[in-house]
């Protein structure tokens, strides 16, 4: 058989790289989908002031709130299509049957939605404060609560995009179970800013941010991968 | 070898089969039979490790399928209803990852050979989603040629494809064999690999 000889065997990191890299084409292809979700972003966070109005104390109070829950939301918008794709054309059975521990190419899917679907919010936020008139400091813990706080919002939503596979209206569902698994991210990425512009450090709300962001990295692949098992039964 | 032994499976309150017991050695092959809905896919899928057997074990080699995981999934190649290729992508990049989620480290030179002797030259770096359903098939039956897997695992391996194609699975067919590999496949279409004598299994 000709290719037999001369093959290599691929470790554990090679093949997260393959899926991120994979799943970088893929979104490339389809920009589209990665559009919306930064479109839906944007027009939430741009619509308050002009819902509100133009008062700028109001605003400066309520950006740090505005912006995180429009990045919740708008993170919600793609995770339906985190794995059903590749349930619907087969490919997640091939996963199944790759020779490394399924969780691995989660973590590989994980990240690559984060890519695609939580960093641009991130680059985003800084331009959206500014619309709310946040002070630069503020600004600044608000980015890199982003940064700690959207993976999160991609690995927690993968263990119910997982579980909501291949159900109709799986995406009510999915967010049902995700939402509120999302709330102390919320709550810890708010606080920071709410900290940060009263004066005090914000250290200890970024700290937690981070505890959950090492916590998620543990556990949430392992999860994700058991609950696409039950679903592909 | 694959030991399979008491096998059940129910789909629902409906029993499909029980007291499933067979063994595929090294270089034998065998064909699952059955009508529609007698339970060939869901045989498959369990040897695969989707589904759970209902009674039973699925052993390899002597180890229980549940217990070895990826070293087991590393000897299996399957290849369902579903051809798991990208739309998006084109035959080369499809071959490619799906050598790559399999473990295998393709070069492109490789993969290109692969996709030639599966009839698809001047094809390969079309995106799969101008090609036929048949030329789709292929691209996805291109990994039988790549794979070390020892075990071939093929649902409906025939469906879309013309006399040349079936021909070329017989004979992909007769080399695995040859190399002491092992084949257990379903197809309603006759299927017959040159000097080997094809086992089957009635489900009814």
């Amino acid at each position: 058989m000709m290719v037999a000889t001369g093959m290599k065997k691929s470790s554990m990191l090679d093949l997260l790289v393959l899926v991120i890299r994979r799943d970088l084409v893929l979104a490339m292809r389809r920009r589209a989908d990665v559009l919306t979700t930064l479109i839906f972003f944007v027009m939430v966070v741009s619509l308050f002031p002009l819902g509100v109005g133009p008062e700028m104390n109001m605003l400066r109070k309520m950006a740090a709130g505005v912006l995180w829950v429009a990045a919740l939301l708008s993170s919600m918008l793609s995770l339906g299509r985190l794995f059903s794709a590749d349930y619907l054309d087969g490919t997640l059975e091939q996963m199944m049957l790759a020779p490394q521990s399924l969780s691995m190419l989660v973590l590989g899917k994980m990240a690559a939605h984060w890519m695609v679907s939580g960093l641009p919010l991130v680059l985003m936020a800084p331009v959206l404060g500014l619309q709310f008139d946040m002070p630069v400091q503020a600004l600044g813990v608000l980015i890199i609560g982003l940064l700690l706080g959207t993976p999160v919002l991609s690995m927690v939503g993968a263990i119910g995009a997982a579980l909501t596979l291949g159900l109709r209206g799986g995406g009510v569902l999915l967010s049902l179970l995700v939402l509120p698994l999302c709330i102390p991210v919320l709550i810890f990425g708010t606080g920071a800013v709410e900290a940060v512009s009263t004066g005090l450090s914000a250290v200890s709300h970024l700290s937690l941010l981070g505890a959950l962001l090492v916590f998620a990295l543990v556990f949430t692949p392992w999860v994700t991968a058991q609950a696409l098992r039950i679903s592909m039964e | 070898m694959l030991e399979v032994s008491n096998l059940a499976c129910s789909r629902g309150d409906h029993r499909l089969f029980s007291g499933l017991n067979f063994a595929l050695h090294p270089g034998q092959i065998m064909q699952v039979q059955g009508a529609n809905g007698s339970g060939k896919t869901s045989l498959l899928r369990m040897l695969c490790g989707f589904m759970m057997p209902d009674e039973g074990t699925i052993n390899w080699c002597g180890g229980n399928t549940r217990d070895l995981e990826e070293d087991y999934y590393a000897e299996v190649l399957y290849l369902g209803h579903l051809n798991a290729i990208k739309d998006e992508l084109s035959a080369l990049e499809n071959l490619l990852i799906s050598a790559g989620l399999s473990g295998v480290e393709l070069d492109e030179k490789e993969a290109l050979v692969a996709l030639r002797r599966m009839g698809l030259r001047g094809r390969e770096r079309l995106p799969t989603k101008v090609l036929s359903q048949g030329q789709r098939r292929r691209v996805a039956l291109a990994r039988l040629l790549v794979s070390d897997a020892r075990l071939w695992i093929l649902d409906e391996p025939l469906t879309a494809l013309d006399v040349g194609a079936v021909a070329l699975i017989q004979e992909l067919m007769a080399e695995h064999l040859a190399r002491q590999g092992m084949v257990i496949f379903t197809t309603h279409q006759p299927l017959q690999v040159d000097g080997v004598e094809m086992r089957s299994l009635s489900l009814s």
